[in-house]
């Protein structure tokens, strides 16, 4: 554990950890924000941009929060980072505060930060903690964006509805309508929506996997 | 002092200096970051109010020439709501009531009302609702086109009793799937429409004064 790989780091953020499909953390606001692809992307970005700040954090501290105090410590710690963050982009990106920062307080809830804290950054570099934090925040986004983009298309038959308040002007570009004429389908936009899709793709990526052991172990009556 | 009591106390200093090093840090941000959020929250509300305003023709700032008014019967809440006023040279030019619908389908709606002096609608926007996504979330200006429909209305146009959605046979849409939204919306611009014409002069009284009680709408009292 001490001596992870770089690479082995990114690889169990993105996917065989991952913490949207494997670990099951953070399932509030994966649940409640992923209805609509814009959306999830916002808290996606958010949330990289969190845990990678407050792995770092902790990190650096980690030689002053002994081992009885840690967890309140790790509390205050994300807490004071989320709100800091909050501030900051309220203050100098304005504009960006405005779509994003409903998202920011919710990052409070998302116990993948705790646990990153807790399993990775309590005894690593800031550096490799820094890594840590980024590889499964980019892998909780994708989990959101891959969520957020079905829920939107099956609910509302669009696809990046409100980009260009995201992105800026030339994004509107990206708002399509991917079906035409097309009344919605409730049950998708509501939270039941977000329970079917996810255990969609849990289900998705444990088929690739068990795939991807048998063709590296061939069945044993071969060998056998 | 048992060395256990001795072990807990150490544990709660530390604890303490983490926490009383976190909420400097977090004092520190906050003092750097008050002054451009007041400025940028000014900004922005002038710019939400600018759609609910007259383009030009006053001279006030209506971000801070402010009142708060209770005015249940009108604005449709027991508590004080805020009035913004906009004046040339003193007079009386418009007024953004803050106007809550408590007769959503799963809530209150807070809206803004903007009106001209002589009662006509400049805009109306939602701020928040909770109502259903899909459903009745096209009364925000974001997703539909409906919530202009009051834009330069007024009492007598369309006459008071078509001050309702088409079922119950106003001059309003309703949506598909969603009635209570839009009649709740729409009954309550209207009774704050009515209530405005009966309290311009409180509307438009001191700045700055304490809460006033007005009188309520005389709608549905008679």
């Amino acid at each position: 554990m001490s001596e992870m790989s770089a690479r082995t780091i990114v690889r169990d953020g993105l996917w065989s950890n991952n913490t949207g499909l494997v670990a099951l953390l953070g399932l509030c606001p994966l649940l409640a924000v992923s209805n609509s692809a814009i959306n999830a992307l916002g808290l996606g970005v958010a949330t990289v941009l969190v845990l990678t700040l407050t792995n770092v954090a902790i990190s650096l501290l980690r030689r002053f929060a002994s081992d009885d105090m840690r967890i309140p410590a790790y509390v205050v710690v994300i807490a004071a980072t989320v709100t800091c963050v909050e501030l900051a982009m309220n203050a100098w990106l304005h504009e960006m505060y405005r779509v994003l920062g409903i998202f920011i307080p919710l990052i409070v809830t998302n116990c993948a930060v705790m646990g990153r804290a807790e399993a990775f950054a309590a005894r690593n570099t800031p550096a490799r903690a820094a890594l840590d934090g980024f590889a499964v925040g980019c892998g909780f986004l994708a989990v959101l964006f891959a969520i957020g983009c079905v829920r939107e298309v099956v609910g509302r038959g669009t696809l990046f509805h409100g980009a260009a308040n995201l992105l800026g002007p030339w994004a509107a570009a990206l708002e399509t309508t991917v079906i035409a004429d097309y009344r919605g389908f409730l049950p998708a936009v509501l939270p039941l929506g977000a329970f079917i899709v996810l255990a969609l793709l849990i289900a998705g990526k444990n088929a690739l996997d068990a795939r991807a052991r048998n063709r590296a172990a061939p069945p044993r009556e071969a060998t056998a | 002092m048992s060395e256990a009591l001795r072990a807990s106390l150490r544990t709660a200093l530390r604890l303490a200096a983490f926490t009383a090093g976190t909420a400097a840090v977090l004092a520190a941000v906050h003092l750097a970051t008050r002054e451009p959020i007041a400025a940028e929250q000014r900004r922005a509300e002038r710019a939400a109010l600018a759609a609910l305003l007259p383009e030009s023709g006053f001279d006030n700032d209506p971000v801070t020439d402010t009142t708060r008014i209770v005015a249940p019967d009108g604005l449709g809440d027991e508590q004080p709501r805020l009035v913004r006023r906009a004046r040339l040279r003193g007079e009386p030019v418009a007024a953004v009531l803050s106007v809550v619908a408590p007769d959503g389908y799963a809530g209150p709606i807070e809206l803004l009302v903007g009106v001209r002096a002589d009662g006509r609608v400049i805009g109306v926007r939602v701020v928040a609702h909770r109502e259903t996504p899909g459903l009745g979330d096209p009364i925000e200006k974001e997703r539909s086109d409906w919530i202009d429909g009051f834009a330069g209305r007024a009492l007598g146009d369309p006459a008071p009793a078509r001050w309702a959605v088409r079922r119950d046979g106003g001059d309003f849409d309703q949506f598909a799937g969603a009635t209570i939204t839009p009649r709740a919306v729409v009954g309550s611009v209207r009774r704050a429409l009515t209530w405005f014409g009966e309290n311009r002069d409180v509307v438009f009284g001191e700045a700055g004064t304490a809460p006033t009680r007005a009188q309520g709408g005389t709608e549905g009292r008679q």
